[in-house]
């Protein structure tokens, strides 16, 4: 049991999923607690995971490794590190919330729908324990499909538009990084005599600077559209604007990690020199999409395209922190990712609510909420300062961190950001002013009824966690810091690029000359 | 006791989770007990602290209690630390003292309010983040409690959210402070990897060997630092977000934008002496910027009709006065001006508001007049208060600033000019003061009957804290007394500790210039005391003598009045220059950029494949005649490939 727990946690939703099927469809009542009580043993499940997890040690832990096709080099291989067990953790929570956000909103084909709940769960718990790229490749587009249903079939107005554009642009993300899939197959076959999808295995192998440059290129389209990094976001605003809540919770806070995950565990440890000759134009796009997309944020109408425009810059962040190349920078932007699934998550669930209530998201048609809906307010609030960062809660740690290891990195791209933190702040507290404050100017509002007690029960784990994040993440440092050290060492490994004593990667200068080898040198015996 | 140090901020954020979480379930005597029992708590802890570190021999007058780790990072570590040293000591004091009083005031003054669970919430959390940010031992938990009183100062100046003006300037105080706050974040960073910590301790150790002293980095890491106070502590030009504040209740202009969260800006650059002694121009910086505001806002304040905006400009040029302390190296004088300030300023603040209360809210000092004989404690405790803010010979107020004004004058980073900036300013603050004294309490009445016949002095909860702060105000300097007088300075000696290392970090002698000049440090008092003297009784002419003089200086100068009293367009200035270009540029974003360029480019090539499928379909006729020609013309193809390879 406990040697195959990564292959418990990944399948237990597709098994729930089977079960499922067994159900007759009008058994409404019957679908949502299996449904529920599925996602919740998940949970269960990555929690016993995350208790047995060693902190503060090397290396992948729980690893499996039966293979598939042997003949190509596909194996069955699992295995996690702090990164993908704390993603897990955060899936496995998202998801319970967002079934049980979903009991009152979804009212077609109901069956259908948790089926495809679960489904996702397997393919997003999957991407993160694989360290086979096959493995790893099959999950990414098991992911796709479920999502593409709960968009287009239980989704808003302009659903359909919406799923295609959001289909469509990751496919072709995912194209690409299949050729390059494959590519890395053949290159491997002849470095070393036979064939691997073996991600370890893989990123031990030396790649000339061209290869790694179309290879991290066709990767790094992949996870960029998928982050969303400025200009590939156009799908993001419309996706989540049309998918039902849950789907905008899942979509923003899991799918959209699985591009910074991408990098982390296939780019850098793969391409490390590439990597390195991308920093600035990764760099730039990051901060273009800090300030676009908190600019934009502030000028929008509709209340959940705000949030969808927040997320741009969020994200930018996480990418900034993590081509920081630093300790910090890399913890913090690792750290970010939880935080942002839990803060954005969040916030889509509380749109969701009041969705629910007055079938409108124009924030015009709010206002004066405060006066009769004050505990919602009062979560709306916490969750409001979680995103702005506000010190005590989770986003603070996160942002401080990735700013600090920029700052290191590139003083002006961490000055640039930071004046990110002053947008983030404009727009939301306007968007509160206007759905929250004031006089209700709106009679739809008058009656409105507060939190109930599932809608209580949906909010308050996320609010413990946004301050236990914010004021006690020590625990949480001691599983990504190990596990950021690895991917830098990884990336070490080359030679091409080498890692200091206080963990930030440098390029090896090639056209050293003798004469400066030995100042270097010396530079360090002296240290 | 020492190691229940922690437990003064943790006691008001007690009270603040038990208020928040039972808001609505617990009747009102239980909230104030819980809401005034835990500052009270709070103060006594204080009070047995300050006289167990006074029992310390005053170089060991150094107490750190590190609770747990933070955040840490690689070589990154912070830990929630507190660090109790004769300037927290005089800080926590301020705060829980003034704070206490604040608090016992507000049970009267919001007696009526149906939000009165909510408010006594919040005021616990602003206490907790204000004690946090002054007992912090590094910078980043210091910032945990900035950003903290600067939500609490966002939620309780939108505290009647039903009013619009009150939550946009909610608003308008939280975006401007993080304007400061980023700089107050990247000075942070410059620190961090200069030093390697970001704990005082480490800092005032480390920090003369990581700096070049003079050096552009650490003048470029102080003035960082210095926007982040110019932003709290409302200076040029960051001022624009505190007189917008008086929306909020007056006892939390009291608290929070008078007395405590405001001189935040003014204890940070205090706590972080060492790195300002280093850069002499990030200090000429602080000390313009000091004397700058001090006479502009005190400008403003001459024109405004409306009895706390007044104050709240007060309130600003007298922030002026305490960095142009800290910038000419007389920290002392500014912590020293700081802790009088929050004595006459919260009791100016408070009496304002007990007119209020008896005014039936009514803030248009044209509308009021002759209200002393109505509420007469409420006059005499005002009237205190003005006479300290003034600086009448012999009040607390008087002491602080006779000192700034000499030390700006006399210091090594002093200059006449500083100088004449404050003197005049000393001027024009005696001035205002007691018009607002002359048009509130003296004089016809001239408001309505109805709120004619709702006059009334106000309860004892709110008179007593009224009376204590009076006394405060007058005594409350004596601690302060300079040489010249033949008494000692005990304040200046209990905060040396404190400033010793800042002046080894540079490496002076003796830069708190003693009585060397004795006889100029006399007649400067003099002239000022005279200055002050002849603008009270100039006051007296214009406001309370000749009203008729008032309005024809006030018509012949129509413009400049008109301009004061607009307060020199800065609000309209930053809305057409900052504001409104950025709110159409995002607009550009968004419908140009997104929609049109992003979305067009793709969804051009999506059309462009559409229409290439399109055409391309055309093969598929359907007509078997048709592939069988494709075909044929295959065929031939491949055998002319074939018979030439």
């Amino acid at each position: 049991m406990e040697s195959q727990i990564l292959t418990l946690v990944t399948f237990f939703p597709l098994l729930g999923a089977a079960l499922l099927l067994l159900i007759p469809k009008e058994r409404h009542d019957s679908v949502k607690s299996i449904a529920l009580i599925i996602s919740f043993i998940t949970m269960l499940l990555s929690f016993w995971l995350y208790a047995m997890f060693e902190p503060l040690a090397n290396g992948m832990q729980f690893e499996i490794n039966i293979p598939w096709v042997a003949s190509l080099g596909i194996s069955y291989h699992m295995g996690i590190d702090g990164i993908s067990l704390l993603l897990i953790v955060m899936t496995t929570v998202l998801n319970v919330l967002a079934i049980l956000a979903s009991f009152n909103s979804i009212t077609q084909n109901v069956k259908g729908y948790y089926i495809s709940m679960l489904l996702l769960a397997t393919g997003m718990i999957g991407v993160f324990c694989s360290l086979d790229l096959f493995l790893f490749y099959v999950f990414w587009e098991v992911m796709l499909f479920p999502m593409y249903f709960i968009i287009g079939l239980w989704g808003g107005v302009r659903r359909i538009y919406a799923a295609i554009k959001f289909v469509l642009f990751t496919m072709f993300g995912s194209l690409l990084m299949l050729v390059a899939i494959l590519y890395i197959l053949f290159e491997y076959q002849s470095f070393a005599g036979e064939y691997s999808f073996d991600m370890l295995k893989l990123a031990q192998m030396p790649l000339g600077h061209q290869a790694q440059l179309w290879l991290f290129g066709a990767f790094a389209l992949a996870f960029a559209i998928k982050v969303p990094l400025w200009p590939f976001h156009t799908w993001l605003p419309d996706a989540h604007v049309e998918a039902p809540t849950a789907g905008s919770v899942i979509l923003a806070g899991v799918l959209l990690k699985m591009g910074t995950y991408g990098f982390i565990r296939i780019c850098m440890p793969m391409f490390p020199e590439a990597t390195v000759t991308f920093i600035p134009y990764i760099s730039v796009l990051s901060l273009i999409a800090i300030i676009y997309g908190a600019l934009v944020a502030m000028v929008q109408k509709d209340v959940k395209s705000l949030v969808a425009f927040s997320s741009v810059s969020h994200m930018g962040f996480i990418m900034l922190g993590l081509f920081a190349l630093n300790l910090q920078g890399m913890e913090g932007a690792v750290l970010q990712m939880l935080n942002h699934g839990i803060s954005t998550g969040a916030l889509f669930l509380l749109v969701g609510m009041i969705y629910e209530r007055r079938h409108t998201r124009l924030i015009d048609q709010f206002g004066g909420l405060a006066k009769v809906m004050p505990m919602f307010s009062a979560v709306f609030m916490i969750v409001t300062l979680s995103s702005i960062g506000l010190p005590l809660t989770n986003g603070f740690v996160g942002e401080f961190l990735i700013l600090l290891g920029t700052f290191k990195a590139n003083v002006w791209y961490a000055v640039i950001a930071a004046s990110g933190v002053i947008l983030s702040a404009c727009y939301m507290l306007w968007m509160y002013q206007r759905m929250f404050y004031g006089k209700i100017t709106n009679k739809e509002n008058e009656g409105l009824k507060d939190l109930s007690i599932r809608e209580k029960i949906i909010v308050i784990p996320l609010v413990l966690l946004i301050f236990w994040i914010g004021v006690y993440p020590k625990p949480l440092f001691d599983r990504i810091e190990p596990a950021v050290k690895q991917v830098m060492n990884q990336m070490g490994r080359s030679g091409t690029v080498e890692v200091d004593e206080d963990f930030s990667i440098k390029p090896v200068l090639a056209d050293r000359t003798a004469e400066q080898e030995l100042i270097v040198k010396a530079e360090k015996e002296g240290e | 006791m020492t190691e229940y140090l922690y437990l003064i901020p943790i006691l008001p954020l007690v009270g603040f989770l038990i208020n928040g979480l039972l808001i609505g379930r617990i009747p009102r005597p239980v909230i104030t007990l819980i809401g005034c029992g835990s500052v009270a708590l709070s103060l006594a802890l204080s009070l047995s602290l300050f006289f167990e570190l006074k029992a310390l021999p005053a170089d060991s007058r150094m107490i750190e209690q590190v609770l747990f780790t933070w955040i840490v990072s690689g070589n990154f570590h912070v830990s929630m630390g507190f660090l109790l040293d004769p300037l927290s000591a005089v800080m926590i004091l301020v705060v829980t003292g003034v704070g206490f009083l604040i608090h016992v005031y507000s049970v009267g003054y919001m007696h009526k309010d149906p939000g009165y669970g909510r408010y006594f919430t919040y005021l616990n959390l602003f206490t907790f983040s204000m004690l946090t940010l002054v007992l912090a031992d590094n910078f980043l938990l210091m910032f945990v409690g900035w950003e903290g009183v600067g939500l609490c100062s966002y939620l309780l100046i939108g505290f009647w959210y039903h009013k619009k003006s009150a939550a946009d300037a909610g608003k308008k105080a939280f975006i401007v402070n993080r304007i400061g706050d980023f700089g107050f974040l990247i000075g942070m960073f410059i620190v961090f990897w200069q030093v390697g910590s970001l704990n005082f301790v480490d800092i005032n150790a480390m920090a003369p060997a990581a700096f070049i002293a003079g050096g552009s980095l650490i003048t470029i890491t102080c003035l960082l630092l210095f926007v982040g106070a110019t932003g709290k502590s409302a200076q040029i030009p960051l001022f624009v977000w505190l007189p917008d504040a008086m929306e909020g209740p007056t006892p939390v202009s009291a608290l929070i934008h008078a007395a405590t969260m405001v001189t935040a800006g003014v204890y940070m650059i205090v706590r972080s002496n060492v790195l300002y002694m280093m850069s002499p121009d990030a200090l000429f910086v602080v000390a313009v910027v000091g004397a700058l505001t001090a006479i502009f806002a005190a400008t403003i304040g001459l024109a405004q009709n409306d009895i706390k905006r007044v104050l709240a400009y007060s309130t600003v040029s007298q922030l002026g006065y305490m960095f142009l302390a800290c910038g000419v190296a007389a920290f002392t004088a500014g912590i020293f001006h700081l802790m009088t300030h929050a004595f006459f300023k919260a009791l100016l603040f408070l009496a304002s508001g007990s007119v209020l209360h008896a005014m039936s809210d009514e803030k248009d000092i044209r509308k009021m007049g002759g209200l002393k004989k109505y509420i007469p404690i409420t006059y005499w405790t005002f009237l205190i208060g003005t006479l300290a803010i003034t600086g009448i010979p012999g009040l607390s107020g008087f002491f602080s600033k006779d000192e700034i004004l000499w030390k700006a004058f006399s210091s090594d980073y002093g200059h006449p000019v500083f100088w004449v900036l404050g003197f005049v300013t000393a001027g024009l603050t005696a001035f205002y003061m007691f018009r607002l004294v002359y048009l509130t309490f003296h004089g016809p009445e001239r408001m309505d009957d109805e709120t004619k016949s709702h006059l009334h002095e106000s309860p004892k909860s709110m008179t007593v804290p009224l009376i204590i702060l009076a006394a405060l105000a007058i005594a409350g300097g004596w601690v302060g007394m300079p040489h010249i007088l033949g008494a000692t300075n005990y304040f200046e000696h209990w905060l040396e500790p404190v400033m010793a290392s800042g002046r080894n970090a540079v490496d002076t002698h003796a830069l708190m210039s003693t009585s060397s000049n004795a006889g100029m440090e006399w007649s400067l008092m003099v002239a000022s005391v005279g200055l002050v003297l002849i603008s009270i009784f100039v006051a007296r002419m214009f406001y309370n003598k000749k009203p008729e003089l008032a309005t024809a200086w006030q018509k012949k100068m129509s413009g400049l009045h008109k301009l004061l009293l607009n307060k020199y367009y800065i609000d309209e200035i930053y809305g057409a220059v900052i504001v409104r270009p950025t709110v159409y540029f995002s607009l550009f974003l968004w419908k140009v950029v997104d929609v049109v360029l992003i979305d067009g480019l793709i969804n051009g090539v999506a059309v462009v494949y559409n229409d290439l499928s399109e055409s391309l379909r055309q093969v598929q006729t359907g007509r078997v005649r048709t592939y069988a020609t494709w075909f044929a013309v295959g065929v031939v193809v491949l055998i002319a490939v074939f018979m030439r390879g």
